[in-house]
């Protein structure tokens, strides 16, 4: 009978030990984070499976043309004909939508540089981007003639001291903010006396206090003397620079 | 027979039942603060980082949109974080000699991508979208805290499925619309506001709420204003709730 309790109570502890490590086991399994971290790729994250140096963005091959994005239109990818002339023509009709979103992008990737205005008095400009060169005025005799194809040239490819935005701004818009730009350009030479009279009332009625850092002959003057001693044009600006030559695929990889 | 329970036993029950009824609460109250509070979700905690970036300098100071850097929180569910091609926009020419640049420098001159820590996370099971946020007009503050105060970035929120629900609940509180320009997108005014902010214009009181991170933009005396935006912008709670639209 002793012998048969004792076995029993055995068993009882059995079980019950087994039961603690049942309900601790699902305690501690229940915490395991399987579904937390998944193995899958999400952007820009951290991945030390696959790719030796950790990262799961790939950097792009030079020419990579993102999926659906292969719009075979060369005037409309480059800014320059087949001829490498730069196009003259909008290749798409310009709108007032197009305008409008021009100014959206304009106001967010141009001003820090160029200013409200384009005539490169942004706040940056004023905190010392000019040591090396100044911001361009897109409202100077030379870019005012300048084919439309040229602005978005240097938007898709940078010029001199500015940097390329061929990977922050897709075609379709860098063409819109060209179209902007030929609005600045237009409205800083137009004559209040051209202006419809009931819109003029309303302009003389706006003051605009030119900066007291901005030369005074802003925003209309003379072209400042950098482009009178650029070498070569463009592409000598390019090279003078050495920094559009560094390939731009460096996305920012992290955890 | 003895008395088994002498009168000294009344304290002992009495302090039982409290001790019984009280500490299992205290236990799990204490808990779901430990959880719940800053050291486990990292809220208001700003991280080290490969170099001190500033919120408040670029973005406040500065004036620069969120979208010179943040260019996909427009577009795509992922904000995205900046390649160092666009810090070397600038500091190509400012601040070259700085060595809080050291590191932004060197990855582009080796071409290697800077990795940033992360500060804002919802488990994988969890699929966030910025752009459908950001199109209905609410403001980064409402989830980030305030961005614009940031000399290094913390969490805002703490990302709970619990804060979530609040608004998918009733996202009529925090909604952004500023009264003087009605013109504007729902999306436009998200990035408006922090024009508004750089600008140094005057705020109304939710709006400086909202700068200090404290969203609760339309008080509750003119919720019929908030669910008049809502009607406007398409806004349907009646499905936003439902686990799929986060969990699929
Ligand atoms: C970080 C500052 C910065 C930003 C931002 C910037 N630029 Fe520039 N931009 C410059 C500088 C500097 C120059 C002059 C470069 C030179 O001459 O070496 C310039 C020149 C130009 C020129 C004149 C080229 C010529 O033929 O003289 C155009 C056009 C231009 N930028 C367009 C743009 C547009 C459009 C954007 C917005 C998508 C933009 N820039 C954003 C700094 C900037
Ligand atoms: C000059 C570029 C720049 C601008 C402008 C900018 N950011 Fe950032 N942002 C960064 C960088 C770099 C990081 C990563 C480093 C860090 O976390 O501080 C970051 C990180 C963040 C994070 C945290 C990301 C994470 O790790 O989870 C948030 C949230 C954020 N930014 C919001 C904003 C908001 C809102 C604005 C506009 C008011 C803005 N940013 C403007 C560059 C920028
Ligand atoms: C639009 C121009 C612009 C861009 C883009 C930009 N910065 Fe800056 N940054 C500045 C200016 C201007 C200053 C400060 C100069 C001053 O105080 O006058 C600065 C200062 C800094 C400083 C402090 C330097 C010091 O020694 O105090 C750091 C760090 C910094 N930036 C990091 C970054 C990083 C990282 C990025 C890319 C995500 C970035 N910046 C992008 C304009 C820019
Ligand atoms: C409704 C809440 C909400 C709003 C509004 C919001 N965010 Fe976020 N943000 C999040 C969440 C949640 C995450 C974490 C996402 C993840 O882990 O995948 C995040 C992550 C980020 C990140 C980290 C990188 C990434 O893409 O995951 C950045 C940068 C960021 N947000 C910037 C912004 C900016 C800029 C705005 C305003 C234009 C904004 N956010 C508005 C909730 C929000
Ligand atoms: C401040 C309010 C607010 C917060 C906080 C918020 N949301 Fe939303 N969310 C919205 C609104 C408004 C919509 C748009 C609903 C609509 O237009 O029908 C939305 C839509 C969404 C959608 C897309 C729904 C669809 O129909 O496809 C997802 C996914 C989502 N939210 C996830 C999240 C997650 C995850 C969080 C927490 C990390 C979060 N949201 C926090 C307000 C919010
Ligand atoms: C608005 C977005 C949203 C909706 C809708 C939503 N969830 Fe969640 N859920 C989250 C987020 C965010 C988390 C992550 C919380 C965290 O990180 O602690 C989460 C976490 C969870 C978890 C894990 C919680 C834990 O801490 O263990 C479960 C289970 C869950 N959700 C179930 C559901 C169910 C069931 C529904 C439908 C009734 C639902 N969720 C609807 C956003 C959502």
């Amino acid at each position: 009978m002793a012998v048969w309790l004792d076995s029993r109570r055995g068993a009882v502890r059995a079980a019950k030990a087994l039961a603690a490590a049942i309900v601790t086991a699902a305690l501690v399994g229940g915490c395991h984070q399987d579904m937390w971290s998944q193995p899958k790729a999400k952007a820009q994250s951290k991945n030390d499976m696959v790719f030796a140096d950790s990262s799961n963005s790939r950097p792009t091959v030079p020419g990579t043309v993102a999926y659906g994005k292969a719009d075979l239109d060369h005037e409309f990818e480059t800014g320059y004909d087949r001829n490498g002339h730069l196009v003259k023509e909008f290749p798409m009709p310009v709108t007032p939508d197009l305008v409008k979103r021009g100014q959206d992008r304009f106001r967010i990737f141009c001003t820090p540089c160029h200013g409200e205005l384009g005539d490169g008095q942004g706040f940056i400009a004023k905190r010392g981007f000019t040591q090396a060169r100044p911001v361009g005025n897109y409202l100077t005799e030379r870019l005012r003639n300048m084919p439309i194809g040229h602005f978005f040239d240097v938007i898709t490819n940078g010029y001199g001291t500015m940097f390329p935005y061929r990977s922050r701004i897709v075609p379709y818009d860098r063409w819109a903010i060209a179209s902007y730009i030929r609005v600045l350009q237009v409205s800083a030479h137009t004559p209040v006396s051209e202006i419809p009279a009931d819109k003029q009332a309303e302009l003389n009625a706006m003051k605009y206090t030119p900066d007291q850092d901005a030369p005074k002959e802003l925003p209309i003057g003379p072209p400042p003397a950098r482009e009178l001693n650029a070498p070569g044009g463009q592409a000598g600006n390019r090279v003078a620079s050495g920094m559009t030559t560094i390939p731009a695929a460096t996305n920012g990889g992290r955890h | 027979m003895a008395q088994i329970f002498k009168p000294a036993m009344n304290t002992v029950c009495t302090v039982s039942i409290f001790v019984g009824a009280v500490v299992p609460f205290a236990i799990l109250f204490t808990g779901s603060r430990i959880t719940r509070g800053p050291l486990n979700t990292k809220v208001e905690n700003p991280l080290d980082q490969p170099a001190p970036f500033s919120h408040k300098h670029h973005a406040y100071e500065l004036g620069l949109d969120c979208r010179f850097c943040h260019t996909g929180v427009e577009d795509n569910a992922q904000a995205g974080l900046p390649a160092t091609e666009v810090c070397m926009t600038c500091h190509s020419q400012i601040w070259t000699n700085s060595p809080n640049l050291e590191a932004i420098r060197k990855s582009w001159e080796s071409n290697t991508p800077i990795q940033w820590n992360k500060v804002n996370t919802v488990p994988d099971f969890v699929y966030f979208n910025h752009s459908i946020h950001v199109a209905r007009g609410i403001v980064c503050n409402n989830c980030h805290g305030p961005v614009n105060k940031m000399p290094m970035t913390w969490k805002g929120e703490d990302f709970r499925m619990m804060w979530c629900l609040e608004c998918h609940k009733d996202p009529s509180k925090y909604l952004y619309k500023d009264d003087a320009h009605p013109e504007l997108t729902p999306k436009q005014q998200v990035f408006n506001f922090y024009k508004k902010l750089a600008a140094g214009d005057p705020l109304t009181p939710e709006e400086q709420e909202l700068a200090d991170g404290l969203p609760q933009l339309v008080p509750p005396d003119k919720t019929h204003e908030g669910v008049a935006l809502m009607k406007e912008r398409g806004i349907n709670v009646k499905q936003l709730k439902d686990c799929y639209i986060c969990h699929h």
